[in-house]
C-alpha cells in the first residue's frame, strides 16, 4: 500500500542552524505514529513540514493525493485563551468554509459539531468560553475541531502537555479508538510512558531519526540515551514499559543552598490546621 | 428637541454627522479584528503611514484617495509579511514601517512649506471639510468592508484566532490578510477627514475593548462594538458642535469615558464575585 505521506532525505534549518537532517519517513494508511525526542529535536518543525507550513531546505515531501485531508491540533500554548469564542464555535471552525458562504452555521453543521463534542464527552460544555474549561477539556475541544473536518490524517503536537495524568490517558484512549476506526494519526509527545502504552509505532528523533519501530524495540536504555543524551531506566513488566530519566546523584540537602534555620516547616501540620473561612462571613 | 435638531440646519453638520456615524461604526467593526490579533497599534501607525502617502500624492499631483490608499495598503502588507516571515514582533514592525512613512511626510512638508496648513485637518480632523465626495467614499468603503466581513466571516474569524492552523484547514490566509489590509487602509483613508490621523487609532481600538470587557461572545462583540462606534460618532458630533472642539477629539474622548465606565463596572462585579465565592484557607 502506498504511503499517504512520504519524506525522503528532508533537511530543514532556521538560517544557518540545521534543525532536521536526512529525514526519511513514510506514513502509511491506518498507522498511529508517535514522534519522541528531547526539546529542540525538531519534532514540531517536522510536523510543520508535513503540514506544508514550512518548506524543506533539501529533500522531498510527497502526499499520495494533493487533496489529502489533514487536520492539525496545535500545542495548547499557541492558543489565545482570552479570544471570545465558545467550545462549539471553535469546533465549527474546522468545517470546510467553502460549503457554506453564510456567516452562521447550518443546522446540520451544528448537529455534527454537537455529535463530536458529545462523543468526546464534552457536549454539555459547548456553550462555554474556552478559557472556562480544564486543560483536558480544552484539548478535547481542539481534537473535536480536527475531527469535524473528517480527516484522513490527524496530526497532533504535544496533545497531553499541560493536562493531568487522567486527562492524558483519556486523550490517548480517544486517539487509540480513532486509530482502530481507521484514522491515520501522527503526534509528537514528551510523555514517553503514554507513548509506550498507547502508540504502536514510535519514531525517536534528535535532528535525525535515531530509531523507529515498536515501543518494545525503541524504548531501550541505549536508544533513549542516544536520543536524549541522558541516562535512562527502562522497566518492563508484562506488556507495560516504564521509562524514567535517572535522577542526578544528589539528595535534597545538596540542592538546598543553605541549611534552613529551625528545620523545614512540617507541611502536614500546616494543612491539617488550615480551615476554610468564607470571606463574606468574615466581613 | 431643538437642541438635537438645530445643528442639522447646517449642511456641514449633516455631512459631518453622516460621516461620523459611518466612520465610527466602521472603525469599531474593523477594530474587533485588530484588537483580537494583538495589533492595536496598527490603526495608529497606519494612519500616520497614510499621512506620508497623502503628502507624496499631493506632490506628485496624484488623486489623494488613490495615493493614500495604495500607500496604506503597501504599508499594511509590509507589516503583515514582516511579522509572518521574520521573528520581528507586530508592534516593532508597525513602529518601523509606519513611523518611517510618517517621517517622510513630515520631511516633505518641511521641504515644501507652502501646503502645511491644509494638512492640519488631516492630522486633527475637520468636520467642516466633509464634502459629498468624502461621504460617497465613506459609503463605498463601508459597503465593501461589510460585504467582506459578512461573506468571509468564518475565514476571518479562524485567521484571527490562529493564522497558522487556519492555513492547515484550507483557509486562504494570505488572501484573507491581503484583503483585510486593503480594507483597513481604505477605512483609515475614509476616516481621516472626520477623525484626523492622530485619533483614528483610538476609534479603531476603544469601542471593541470596551465591549470586550462586557461579553465573551465574538458575534456580540462585533455587533455591539459597531453600534457603540456609530453612537459615539453621533453624540461626539453634537459635543463637537456645542462645546466647539474638534470632531475626532470629542468622539474619542466620549469613547474613552465609556471605556472607563465599563472598566469600573466590570471591576466592581468581579470584586463582588470574588468576595462571595472565594474561600480563604488559613489557621483559625
Amino acid at each position: 500500500m502506498n504511503p499517504l505521506i512520504e519524506l525522503n532525505g528532508v533537511a530543514f534549518g532556521y538560517g544557518s542552524f540545521n534543525v532536521l537532517d536526512d529525514i526519511d519517513l513514510h506514513l502509511h494508511p491506518g498507522q498511529f505514529v508517535g514522534l519522541v525526542g528531547p526539546s529542540g529535536a525538531g519534532k514540531t518543525s517536522l510536523l510543520k513540514l508535513i503540514l506544508t507550513l514550512l518548506t524543506p531546505g533539501e529533500g522531498q515531501i510527497q502526499r499520495v493525493r494533493p487533496d489529502l485531508r489533514i487536520t492539525y491540533v496545535p500545542q495548547i500554548e499557541t492558543v489565545d485563551w482570552s479570544f471570545p469564542v465558545t467550545a462549539e464555535e471553535v469546533v465549527l471552525m474546522g468545517l470546510d468554509h467553502r460549503q457554506n458562504i453564510w456567516p452562521w452555521p447550518r443546522r446540520r453543521e451544528r448537529k455534527r459539531a454537537r455529535e463530536i463534542l458529545d462523543r468526546l464527552e464534552i457536549g454539555h460544555l459547548a456553550e462555554r468560553h474556552i478559557r472556562d474549561l480544564s486543560g483536558g477539556q480544552q484539548q478535547r475541544v481542539f481534537l473535536a475541531r480536527a475531527l469535524v473536518a473528517d480527516p484522513e490524517v490527524l496530526v497532533l503536537d504535544e496533545p497531553t502537555t499541560g493536562v493531568d495524568v487522567r486527562s492524558a490517558e483519556n486523550i490517548f484512549h480517544w486517539l487509540t479508538v480513532l486509530n482502530k476506526e481507521g484514522m491515520t494519526i501522527l503526534l509528537t509527545t514528551h510523555d514517553l510512558n503514554m507513548a509506550a502504552a498507547h502508540v504502536p509505532w514510535v519514531v525517536c528523533l534528535n535532528r535525525r531519526i535515531v530509531a523507529q519501530g515498536s515501543p518494545q524495540d525503541i524504548f531501550t536504555e541505549e536508544i533513549l540515551g542516544d536520543a536524549y543524551k541522558g541516562d535512562f531506566i527502562v522497566i518492563r513488566q508484562d506488556d507495560l514499559i516504564f521509562v524514567q530519566q535517572r535522577p542526578h546523584p544528589h539528595g535534597l540537602n545538596d540542592v538546598l543552598p543553605h541549611p534552613v534555620e529551625g528545620g523545614m516547616p512540617n507541611h502536614d501540620n500546616l494543612v491539617n490546621n488550615a480551615q476554610p473561612v468564607s470571606a463574606s462571613k468574615e466581613a | 428637541m431643538d437642541v438635537l435638531l438645530a445643528p442639522f440646519q447646517y449642511e456641514f453638520f449633516r455631512n459631518g454627522t453622516i460621516a461620523a456615524v459611518l466612520v465610527g461604526g466602521l472603525c469599531a467593526l474593523i477594530g474587533v479584528y485588530i484588537v483580537l490579533r494583538g495589533m492595536s497599534f496598527i490603526g495608529h501607525g497606519l494612519s500616520h503611514a497614510v499621512f506620508g502617502g497623502a503628502v507624496v500624492a499631493f506632490i506628485l499631483q496624484f488623486n489623494f484617495y488613490v495615493g493614500a490608499v495604495s500607500w496604506g495598503f503597501v504599508a499594511a502588507l509590509l507589516i503583515n509579511q514582516t511579522v509572518r516571515k521574520t521573528t520581528i514582533s507586530a508592534d516593532a514592525a508597525i513602529g518601523v514601517v509606519t513611523t518611517a512613512s510618517f517621517a517622510l511626510g513630515v520631511a516633505l512638508i518641511s521641504r515644501y512649506r507652502r501646503f502645511s496648513q491644509s494638512f492640519d485637518a488631516a492630522l486633527f480632523g475637520n468636520v467642516l471639510g466633509v464634502t459629498p465626495m468624502d461621504i460617497a467614499v465613506i459609503v463605498f468603503v463601508t459597503l465593501a468592508a461589510t460585504f467582506m466581513i459578512f461573506f468571509f466571516y468564518k475565514q476571518l474569524l479562524f485567521t484571527t484566532f490562529n493564522t497558522e492552523v487556519a492555513q492547515v484547514y484550507g483557509v486562504p490566509t494570505f488572501w484573507i490578510e491581503t484583503w483585510f489590509a486593503l480594507i483597513l487602509a481604505a477605512v483609515i483613508i475614509a476616516a481621516v477627514q472626520i477623525m484626523g490621523v492622530t485619533m483614528i487609532g483610538a476609534a479603531l481600538v476603544v469601542p471593541p475593548i470596551t465591549i470586550r470587557l462586557l461579553t465573551d461572545s465574538f458575534h456580540r462583540l462585533m455587533i455591539y462594538s459597531t453600534i457603540l462606534g456609530a453612537l459615539t460618532g453621533l453624540i461626539g458630533m453634537y459635543l463637537s458642535f456645542y462645546v466647539d472642539v474638534s470632531s475626532g477629539a470629542s468622539i474619542v474622548l466620549l469613547q474613552s469615558i465609556l471605556f472607563c465606565l465599563a472598566l469600573f463596572y466590570v471591576s466592581r462585579i468581579r470584586n463582588k464575585r470574588r468576595l462571595v465565592e472565594t474561600p480563604v484557607y488559613g489557621p483559625t
